[in-house]
């Protein structure tokens, strides 16, 4: 059904620190590897040893280069997978019922024995967080690897995502955010954890952590002494408080 | 909503074995569904990543099941360089192989250079080397990072890299200096998520701010090859406010020992007694003293006089040079392209994390001495630095520079500082001498590498002419501990020191991306002499994968993935060991190979025992291992020391030493893969002086008796070296290296221009060119990977967004032409603010020859990739000299690759790429047109 | 956003279809038997030609039959429900009109109110896009209908409701652009909201997180040259709307002048739809630093 939810119980997502996260792709890939095996079809690629490799991702680290007024420029890794709104719009445009969010934990999902492919879910969404599979004609997206966080199969400290289990600097955290007290929630609150594009009304649930404010300290140390032989009078002294 | 299946199984089985898409080697859990690998994760119980693996591990499928693999062993067919070859038997292999090295061991086994690349077996190849006999054997450490080594191990005992790791629990303040990614490369994103999460602080000195640079709190973006002049600026600042570790200086560093100040040969040589040992003044009497007499308080400014010769401590020599106004921050600011400001607030942060947030850890502890201490103190400040210091020509006196910067403010081997991981500390007089003694038919006289303490211990025939192919060890590079491989090729094409016979290479693409000066290497690879013959007349290779250098090579033995075979990740070699534990790890073929290939090492023990190698096999001749996982089981280097450290001894119950198990392997399957013993905690610290880890070490096999020492500020090895050149003693060097020498071996490190910057018109060619893997790739093998290979398959020279439009770039694919003092090549532009603005630089190996790798000839890789090798020489530009300098660290010969300058401008329109290749023949063929992997494991109705 | 053949001719024929099928509805032209075959084939074949030219746009097109079901929320689905609702009413009125010489007039009526629901439906798919700003406005069913109903005004043989019509459309078009050239100057989405990273200063893409292509650059990252726009945006306005409502007021409404104004006006309105993806960007493509 692709009304959504008045409301959900949960609200899983990630909480992404842009901080931390030095851009090594770990969670792309990692992400690749457990969809293209697991939930739904495979994320294809095509032309993958050509001259125009092209495949199905859903979750992609960008960069960007940002001019402070003062001081050097700066650059940011930025992940960027489904960020499971609230409001998602993907999910209403969707014309055959493909596209929902799940009322228990707010996982936006496309359900692809439905989906036909018209991509106008991915249109709908503001964040290039839909793709299309070239080969299996049906819309993949992050599943927050719903068939990871209440699985069985694996062992407990393991049930959350694929991207978050596998990110070497810790810049990825999964949890509740409809929890005020759980790990996101906090994170988001110390942080000043942002939306993306909040004028575009969908209400993320994923949040990210801004860069923190960078530092360069200034001061400067107080000599001892002006010339060597200065020196070797203080070491001495220094030697005999010893 | 529709019933979903919230708890699929996730696969049928998972093995537990190392990864190798990079030398960090993490453990990892393969999964395998229906026989085939599935899913590839960080293995949580594992000492290097505990959980974690980068995109490289996690990419690891496609690896596997690359259309690059090589699938049989392959005779060369056509002209080198054409990829034309056909495939042979094993038997024809070895047959082919030994056919040409038989002969050369029993006349002349010097005409045999082995040379290994990334290899992670060194211990094993290397005495595959010594039991052939040849002189000639180095792994790639040469144009890696063996500065940082080097100097490391001079210095301290050991080296940022895989030898140490800051105190990521502790620490307060980290300061990288040419970090870009690491071989370290899971543990380093650990730590520093790690610190950031506790909101400790780091400090990135790097000409770009990308990767980890771009995560600091502070970035300094130095201009290359000044890191140096930056660090003594630091150290200058901190000892004029008496800002150092005076405690520290006296007791574990030779600060204190007396140094002989007269010109002449004794200078720099400190004063020893009759025993031998060198002498410190007790502070209390003013008398000379051995320097490890108990309960010495000594004297680390002031001066005696012996026999005629005047001595002072080691640290007033230091305290005197380094307090010269020539390294004041003003002094150097403009040339390092940082503010004296800048520096001296650095240094400031340094002292103030160090001192007054001193931590101390209630760990009593006794030193080598005997004395006890009721405690530990640390000084919160870490360092780490890689290869943008070491790559340049004055690279081992900067990483020299680093360790003393951190030994003056205590912070190494303390909490919240640097930490050794062992086998290290090790000090360099408990290394090894190099050995080159060639006995036709019998085994080399020593391990081949290894580092020398005064000039005999060079490898100089009794002409003053090298052993070595590369050189190593000789005057050109005497400190070239790990060996010159990128000297390798241009020496053997040369006849220089003499010709060779077989080039035999393992995993190193010398054709490519592993030289410097790439197009010229081919055509040394396929250059051929009066006769027609190749001038380099045999090359065994032995890789994986079709890369380009397959098709420079005459006969091919096809290694396995790294799925599908065994290795040890040794105590003997490189091992995966923390600050807190000594572990060792095995690899074990988790999947069969498909194809007619075998582990390398493996290769090695059948040919080994068809050459009847020495420790190749038994008595009556026949072969000694089956196969390298035989060897990793029953091989023992010294008695009851093997290349496992773990499950030792018949029962299987002992650590470190014990009789070979023959179910060791299983015992480490059984543990996921790897073992791992925690040090005492007493013993954790303080490592090179502290009693209860020197025990400890003894028991678990590093050493046979405790090995304690000093750190070294002042370096007596280097001084007998710098000695040697001022004309002293009975081995010189030659008269046109003498200058060179006399001023690069320096017993204090010291900054000075590197060469290729004073032998060029820096007018002319005004920016330094820098590379960088991208961490996604880094010390990966190849990009062919299907997954990886859609992130990064085309560079760009990035260039200071401020000069961009100057050049008459606009944004986007705009080309230009990179031109050398050594030649030109186009690249794509693109425009970088966060950039020291004498600087470009790109991603490397990234471009790739047409026809390798399994890559469609137009693949992005080979038509809009390029390397920058090809604007790097081996050499310096002519001085019109008459002579050809080497382009590399006058120390230890590394390869000075980030010393390039060049030129940039707009290509006019129409340039073609430059330089472009024809595609050679894939003997592999191409890659599938599509991908879905993962498909065969659901097709099956039962799942 | 991609030009994509299929897309582009599927608007501009349903909207045609469904504009001609509305006038018919209305009884004009009054007409019966074979004269009323032709106009009502005319207006079957564009309407269920476009709406069969969309299947090609779905790449798991044996699940279309689904897309009925999401009326409660989707555009897409109520087009496609309008779309049948439109053609099986119509479909007895025009039996009606074409073999018993009748008008069921409510069935009629039904038709050309369904005919324009229909229109009005299928440009709610674009202008609820929030994420695509120059389609995010009500200018975009205006002027969707607009289309519809000039065009169908145009194959109805309604000469001077056609030149009227197309001139309004003109005016219509014109003011689309405007709202959107002015939308784009100054947006609301911007890749420093997209990042967050405003807060440290003007931001640029350094990297992209592939290289070559995929799924978004192929679907929503079209670019066209400014040159290049203003040059079909005057063929689009002359051949859609000046030249075709000239003819219509200038020259008597032969056949000829008919064809040459029907002709002109799909010329210029398969221009118009072009570019009416071709010139929207979606904010999305801010990642991209596009």
């Amino acid at each position: 059904m692709t009304t959504l939810p008045d409301h959900t119980e949960k609200k899983l997502g990630l909480a992404i620190d842009l901080d931390t996260c030095v851009g090594c792709q770990a969670c792309v890939i990692s992400c690749k590897e457990w969809n293209t095996g697991h939930y739904g079809a495979p994320l294809s690629d095509t032309d993958p040893y050509g001259a125009d490799p092209s495949g199905t991702f859903l979750n992609r680290v960008h960069s960007y280069e940002s001019q402070p007024e003062t001081g050097p420029a700066q650059l940011t890794h930025f992940p960027k997978s489904c960020l499971h709104c609230e409001d998602a719009p993907c999910v209403t445009v969707c014309p055959t019922g493909a596209s929902y969010k799940r009322t228990e934990d707010g996982i936006v999902l496309v359900n692809e024995d439905d989906c036909m492919g018209c991509g106008l879910c991915a249109w709908a969404c503001p964040y290039g967080a839909r793709e299309l599979d070239a080969l299996a004609g049906v819309m993949k997206k992050c599943t927050l690897c719903v068939d990871r966080i209440y699985n069985d199969n694996i062992p407990e400290q393991d049930r959350i995502p694929s991207c978050v289990r596998t990110c070497p600097a810790n810049a990825r955290h999964f949890g509740d955010f409809a929890d005020p007290n759980s790990n996101v929630s906090r994170l988001k609150a110390e942080r000043g954890g942002i939306a993306l594009m909040p004028e575009q009304g969908t209400k993320p649930v994923n949040t990210y952590l801004p860069p923190r404010a960078k530092s360069a300290p200034t001061g400067a140390l107080t000599p001892v002494a002006e010339e060597p032989k200065g020196f070797l009078a203080w070491l001495d002294r220094a030697l005999e408080a010893l | 909503m529709p019933d979903l299946d919230t708890s699929p199984p996730v696969s049928d089985e998972i093995r537990k074995t190392t990864c190798y898409m990079c030398a960090c080697r993490c453990g990892i859990d393969v999964h395998l569904t229906k026989g085939q690998v599935s899913y590839i994760e960080g293995n949580r119980d594992h000492p290097v990543n505990r959980g974690v693996l980068c995109a490289k591990g996690s990419s690891g499928i496609m690896q596997h099941l690359s259309p690059a693999r090589l699938r049989a062993p392959l005779k060369r067919t056509g002209p080198r360089g054409s990829g034309e070859f056909e495939e042979i038997t094993w038997d024809e292999a070895y047959n082919l192989a030994t056919k040409w090295l038989a002969p050369l061991r029993e006349k002349a086994p010097e005409k045999l250079a082995f040379f290994t690349g990334r290899d992670q077996s060194q211990s094993f190849t290397s005495l595959w080397a010594q039991a052939f006999g040849t002189p000639n054997y180095a792994a790639h450490g040469g144009f890696c990072s063996v500065n940082m080594a080097a100097a490391g191990i001079y210095t301290m005992g050991g080296a940022f890299w895989e030898f140490g790791q800051p105190d990521w629990e502790r620490t307060k303040l980290l300061m990288i200096f040419g970090v870009a990614e690491d071989h370290d490369s899971n543990p380093i994103k650990m730590g520093l998520g790690q610190m950031k999460a506790r909101g400790a602080k780091v400090i990135g000195v790097n000409p770009v701010r990308s990767g980890y640079n771009a995560i600091a709190d502070q970035w300094i973006g130095i201009t290359p090859g000044t890191d140096g002049l930056f660090i003594l600026s630091l150290i200058h600042e901190l000892l004029k406010a008496g800002k150092i570790d005076l405690t520290y200086l006296a007791r574990y560093t030779n600060a204190a020992q007396l140094v002989n100040v007269n010109d002449g040969p004794d200078y720099g040589l400190f004063l020893r007694d009759a025993d031998g040992k060198a002498q410190i003044l007790d502070r209390a009497t003013g008398k000379p003293v051995p320097f490890d007499t108990p309960a010495v308080t000594p004297d680390l400014a002031g001066h005696m006089r012996r026999a005629g010769s005047t001595y002072k401590p080691a640290f007033q020599l230091l305290a005197e040079a380094y307090l010269d106004p020539k390294y004041a921050p003003e002094a150097v600011a403009e040339r390092c392209g940082i503010d004296a400001s800048t520096i001296r607030a650095t240094a400031a942060e340094l002292a103030r994390v160090a001192f007054d947030e001193e931590i101390t850890l209630d760990i009593p502890w006794t030193d080598w001495k005997g004395e006890r201490h009721e405690k530990m103190t640390g000084r919160p400040v870490a360092f780490h630095a890689m290869r943008g210091i070491s790559a340049h020509s004055n690279g081992f006196q900067t990483a020299r520079a680093l360790h003393i910067l951190q030994i003056l403010l205590g912070s190494v081997e303390v909490p919240g500082g640097f930490r050794f991981k062992p086998p290290y500390p090790k000090a360099p007089e408990k290394h090894p001498r190099p050995h080159a003694g060639v006995t036709p038919g019998a085994p080399l006289d020593g391990p081949h590498l290894g580092y020398p303490l005064a000039p005999e211990d060079l490898l100089l025939d009794a002409n003053g002419t090298p052993k070595r192919i590369d050189k190593a060890f000789s005057w050109e590079a005497p400190l070239s501990a790990h060996g010159l491989m990128h000297m390798v090729i241009s020496n053997a094409h040369a006849g220089d020191p003499y010709k060779i016979d077989t080039l035999f290479l393992y995993m190193a693409n010398m054709a490519w991306n592993s030289s410097m000066n790439t197009s010229r290497v081919i055509e040394m690879l396929t250059d051929r002499d009066d006769s027609g013959d190749y001038v380099i007349p045999h090359i065994i290779y032995s890789d994986a994968y079709s890369s380009e250098m397959v098709a420079y090579a005459d006969l091919i033995l096809p290694d396995t993935t790294y799925l599908e075979r065994h290795d040890c990740i040794s105590l003997l070699d490189r091992p995966i060991c923390e600050a807190d534990a000594a572990a060792d790890s095995i690899r074990w073929p988790v999947v069969e190979p498909d194809r007619d290939v075998k582990g390398f090492q493996s290769a090695l023990c059948d040919l080994g025992a068809r050459l009847g190698l020495p420790g190749f096999v038994n008595e009556d001749g026949s072969q000694k291992y089956a196969d390298y996982a035989d060897y990793m089981v029953n091989h023992e280097r010294r008695p009851g020391i093997g290349p496992l450290a773990g499950w030792r001894g018949e029962d299987g119950e002992s650590e470190g030493r014990g009789a070979p198990n023959p179910t060791q392997i299983e015992k480490y399957i059984e543990n996921g893969g790897f073992w791992h013993s925690e040090i005492p905690e007493e013993a954790r610290f303080m490592k090179p002086w502290n009693a209860a880890y020197q025990d400890w070490a003894v028991k678990i096999g590093l050493f046979d008796a405790p090995a304690p020492y000093l750190f070294n500020i002042w370096s007596e090895p280097l001084r007998r070296f710098q000695r040697a050149a001022e004309g002293f003693g009975r081995t010189q060097p030659p008269d046109h290296l003498r200058a060179r020498l006399k001023m690069a071996m320096s017993p204090l490190p010291h900054w000075y221009e590197p060469f290729e910057e004073t032998a060029t018109d820096t007018a002319e060619y005004p920016l330094h060119a820098l590379t960088q893997r991208p961490m996604h790739m880094y010390h990966s093998w190849g990009s062919q990977n299907a997954w990886l290979r859609q992130i990064t398959n085309t560079n760009r020279l990035y260039i200071p967004a401020a000069e961009y439009a100057k050049y008459g770039f606009a944004e986007g694919d705009d080309l230009a032409l990179v031109t050398s003092p050594h030649g030109q090549i186009t690249a794509r532009v693109a425009p970088m603010a966060a950039l020291n603005p004498h600087t470009v630089w790109t991603w490397n190996a990234i471009g790739k020859k047409p026809g390798a790798w399994a890559l469609a000839p137009d693949a992005p890789e080979a038509k809009k990739g390029f390397l920058l090798n090809h604007l790097i020489n081996e050499l310096l530009p002519p001085k019109g000299d008459g002579r050809r300098w080497a382009n590399s660290d006058p120390v230890t010969g590394q390869a000075a690759w980030f010393d390039l300058r060049v030129k940039i401008e707009k290509a006019p329109k129409g340039t073609a790429q430059t330089p472009s290749w024809p595609a050679q023949a894939s003997p592999v063929g191409r890659g599938p047109e599509t991908l879905a992997y993962g498909q065969s494991f659901k097709s099956d109705p039962s799942t | 956003m991609h030009p994509a053949p299929s897309v582009i001719f599927f608007s501009t024929f349903s909207g045609l279809g469904f504009g001609l099928m509305a006038f018919l509805g209305l009884g004009l032209p009054d007409v019966t038997g074979w004269v009323a075959f032709t106009f009502w084939f005319i207006a079957y074949a564009c309407s269920v030609g476009g709406l069969l030219a969309s299947l090609f746009h779905l790449a798991n097109p044996k699940n279309a039959r689904k897309a009925l079901s999401q009326w409660r929320s989707s555009w897409l689905s109520r087009e496609g429900i309008a779309a049948i609702a439109t053609l099986l009413t119509a479909a007895p009125y025009a039996i009606g009109r074409i073999f018993f010489d009748t008008a069921w007039q409510p069935l009629g009526y039904a038709t050309a109110a369904l005919a324009l629901f229909t229109v009005f439906t299928t440009a709610m798919i674009y202008t609820q896009l929030r994420t695509v700003p120059r389609w995010n406005t009500p200018f975009t069913p205006a002027l969707f209908l607009a289309y519809s109903l000039s065009g169908g005004a145009l194959l109805a043989g309604q000469p001077i409701p056609a030149a009227l019509l197309l001139l309004v459309t003109g005016a219509l078009q014109i003011a689309y652009w405007w709202q959107g050239d002015a939308a784009e100057r100054d947006p609301e989405s911007t890749v420093e909201t997209a990042t967050g990273l405003g807060r440290i200063g003007a931001t640029r893409l350094f990297e992209p997180p592939h290289q070559g292509d995929n799924y978004l650059l192929r679907e929503m990252a079209y670019r066209i040259a400014r040159k290049h726009a203003v040059k079909l945006r005057a063929l689009a306005l002359i051949l859609g709307a000046a030249l075709p409502a000239g003819l219509l007021l200038v020259f008597s409404a032969t056949h000829l002048v008919a064809l040459v104004a029907v002709l002109s006006h799909i010329t210029g309105l398969l221009a118009a739809r072009w570019l009416f993806f071709a010139e929207a960007r979606h904010v999305q493509s801010l990642y991209y630093g596009l």
